[in-house]
């Protein structure tokens, strides 16, 4: 594994470690053979972040961040600028596929329980990351200017002012401003292009993570407990060239599926780009519905289900906040003594069937306007989804497992 | 395996019962046909004749219309461009929104987008559904746009329309419902010519609301081919790397 290297790559590896990094991370990555179709979302994430950095900056270079030119900035880049229809839709579109590929990203780590020991800080990096993605988007969202970003984030920002005693003047400093005007769009479109950069850093201290501890698979076992003579995992096969490969096939895929969105619905229907939002900012006009982005309605959903107390919506900002932050405990709620869903008893199974339905459901919710029975509803989904994670310390240890097998099921 | 999915059936159960009401008018198709350049330029026709006194486009400009739709330059001064604009121009107008104000009671909309934020039928039943109403200033008031400002310009076109009422609930609860138009004073175009009329129109504003529609679409069959190849390939390697692996 120290074989000297020579020539350039030696006078290289002299000054900077290329080869030691290749190896560790690439060529002598061993990672478990059995990873099967969940694994892919997460080079896919990747993929995804680097789509929208690139389709980012070259919007940037068009873009004019003033409540008077971003509206009309925007059309200018879709009808004036060379291929700039492409790179918005492109933008637009990533923006949705994003928090898909993640979504789908953390329901493997649900499926394997790869938040479970020795990956319970890899976990946390990734909630992290989950933060500064909505962060992100959020900040985005406001940029074209249209009614919907407007409102939303009006909508959004007014959380702050429900804090007790700090809020209002909270709100205003978040704006800059008593609403959101000229002001907040320059700052937001500030963050939006700083964030990216943060979430590239924060996924490098991911992927270092997770190569510390070594790759989860289907099975939820260790590969690193079975060695060969040269210390090489006996179920591990080295990420390059077998996973890059196999990776690519999975690129192909997902751009075909992005491709057919991006050239022939980039609206999707009104979920990835908001009809509303065709309309310009009227600050004096307030839309019949406001709802956010497919991808925030869960959390939406969880803020108008939970009833103002003494006039204040301060519990259902807690509430909203609470479903996110919840999964940075998840590693300490789950007791149960296998990692991955396959050797889980039926209540685990089901348990996160609930979830999976709730969430869906409370983002289904999410869009619609609020009727009682509709609130009732998102109440009632909202109780199963925390009950998903407060109850599993108890279920998660009383259900029955099957045993787990000593290597790896192909 | 049934216990998991009997759970999820009963638990989207309820999903049923919201999903039905909604309401609203009910849209007409407007069956328009972009691949038609001629009911495009027949649409762009109307338009910057009867709507674009009040009604900008002024996100596009006159050239890259004239170049999607097949006009030409000389035909495009003469016949599209009213004002002393050059083909280089955006579609703006002259009128000043606090005429729109004045007028109307509101300033008339830039309509670039309105297919994007309403929909091609909502424009096409819209065109469509005016009625006489002697309580709105202009005499006419509309179906899917309740108290519009605007008048009926087509309105010596179509002809003169009347709503048509329905008796809905019973008793204390017994009311009239606007069920639709009906035409009672036929104008100087047939009511299919008037159809035509306004499927060009809306054809012409579906253009303008997403104006790389084709386009995109003739690309995104070559890119998805492209892809096509490329799996093949990819799939290809994957199979040839993976053939040791047991």
């Amino acid at each position: 594994m120290s074989t000297e290297t020579t020539g350039f790559l030696g006078w290289i590896d002299k000054r900077f470690p290329l080869t030691k990094v290749w190896n560790e991370h690439l060529a002598q990555y061993y990672a478990p053979k059995n990873l099967n179709f969940w694994s892919f979302f997460g080079s896919l994430a990747i993929l995804v972040l680097v789509i929208q950095i690139l389709s980012g900056v070259w919007l940037a270079m068009s873009y004019k961040p003033s409540a008077d030119g971003a509206f009309a900035s925007v059309e200018y880049i879709m009808r004036d600028v060379e291929w700039g229809w492409l790179i918005r839709y492109i933008h637009s579109t990533g923006a949705s596929a994003f928090f898909l590929v993640i979504y789908l990203h953390m329901f493997r780590a649900l499926l394997w329980g790869s938040y479970r020991k020795p990956r319970e800080l890899l976990w946390m990096i990734g909630v992290v990351i989950y933060l500064a993605m909505m962060a992100t988007a959020f900040f985005g969202y406001l940029l074209p200017w249209g009614q919907m970003s407007y409102w939303g984030a009006q909508v959004i920002v007014n959380l702050f002012a429900a804090v007790p005693n700090v809020g209002p003047d909270l709100a205003v400093w978040v704006r800059g401003d008593y609403v959101i005007s000229d002001v907040t769009l320059n700052r937001f479109y500030a963050l939006h292009f700083l964030l990216p950069f943060i979430l590239a850093a924060l996924v490098f201290v991911h992927i270092v993570a997770l190569h510390r501890v070594g790759s989860n698979n289907p099975d939820g076992i260790e590969i690193k407990e079975k060695k060969d003579a040269n210390g090489i995992p006996l179920d591990g096969i080295p990420f390059h060239p077998y996973y890059t490969v196999k990776d690519l096939t999975g690129v192909v895929v997902f751009l075909a599926f992005f491709s057919i969105i991006l050239f022939f619905a980039p609206g999707f229907g009104g979920l990835f780009l908001e009809p509303p939002n065709f309309q310009p900012a009227n600050p004096l006009q307030t839309p019949a519905h406001i709802a956010p982005v497919w991808y925030f309605t869960p959390y939406y959903a969880m803020l108008r289900a939970v009833p103002p107390i003494a006039g204040s919506q301060f519990p259902g900002v807690v509430v909203m906040f609470s479903a996110i932050l919840v999964f940075f405990f998840l590693p300490w709620l789950d007791r149960s003594p296998v990692k991955s869903i396959r050797y889980k008893g039926i209540v685990s199974k089901v348990a996160l069937g609930i979830f999976v339905v709730s969430f869906v459901v409370l983002a289904w919710l999410g869009m619609l306007s609020s009727t009682p029975l509709r609130t009732l509803a998102a109440q009632v989904f909202t109780v199963l989804y925390f009950a998903f994670f407060l109850l599993m310390p108890i279920y998660s240890k009383l259900d029955k497992t099957k045993p787990v097998p000593e290597r790896v099921t192909l | 395996m049934s216990k998991p999915i009997a759970a999820l059936i009963l638990l989207l159960s309820p999903m049923l019962a919201f999903g039905a009401g909604g309401g609203g008018v009910h849209l007409e198709k407007a069956k328009i046909d972009l691949d038609d350049k001629e009911s495009l330029q027949r649409g762009a026709q109307y338009y910057v004749d009867r709507c674009m006194g009040c009604h900008s486009l002024k996100y596009h400009r006159y050239n890259r219309m004239a170049q999607d739709l097949g006009i030409d330059e000389a035909d495009l001064r003469a016949d599209f461009i009213h004002d002393n604009g050059q083909p280089g121009d955006l579609m703006e107008i002259a009128m000043r929104p606090e005429d729109g104000e004045k007028w109307f009671g509101t300033a008339t909309p830039d309509l670039t987008l309105v297919t994007r934020w309403r929909s091609p039928d909502w424009v096409y039943t819209y065109l469509k559904s005016f009625y006489v109403d002697p309580n709105r200033p202009y005499g006419v008031n509309n179906l899917v746009f309740p108290d519009v400002g605007m008048p009926h310009v087509l309105g010596g076109l179509q002809g003169v329309q009347k709503a048509v009422y329905e008796e809905k609930g019973h008793g204390d609860e017994a009311h009239q419902v606007i069920e639709g138009v009906e035409l009672v004073e036929p104008g100087t175009l047939s009511p299919q010519e008037y159809d035509q009329m306004a499927r060009d129109l809306t054809a012409f504003l579906t253009y303008i609301g997403d104006p790389v529609m084709q386009e995109r679409r003739d690309l995104g069959v070559k890119v998805l081919l492209f892809l096509g190849v490329l799996f093949v390939f990819a799939y290809a390697l994957k199979k040839e790397y993976w053939k040791d692996v047991h």
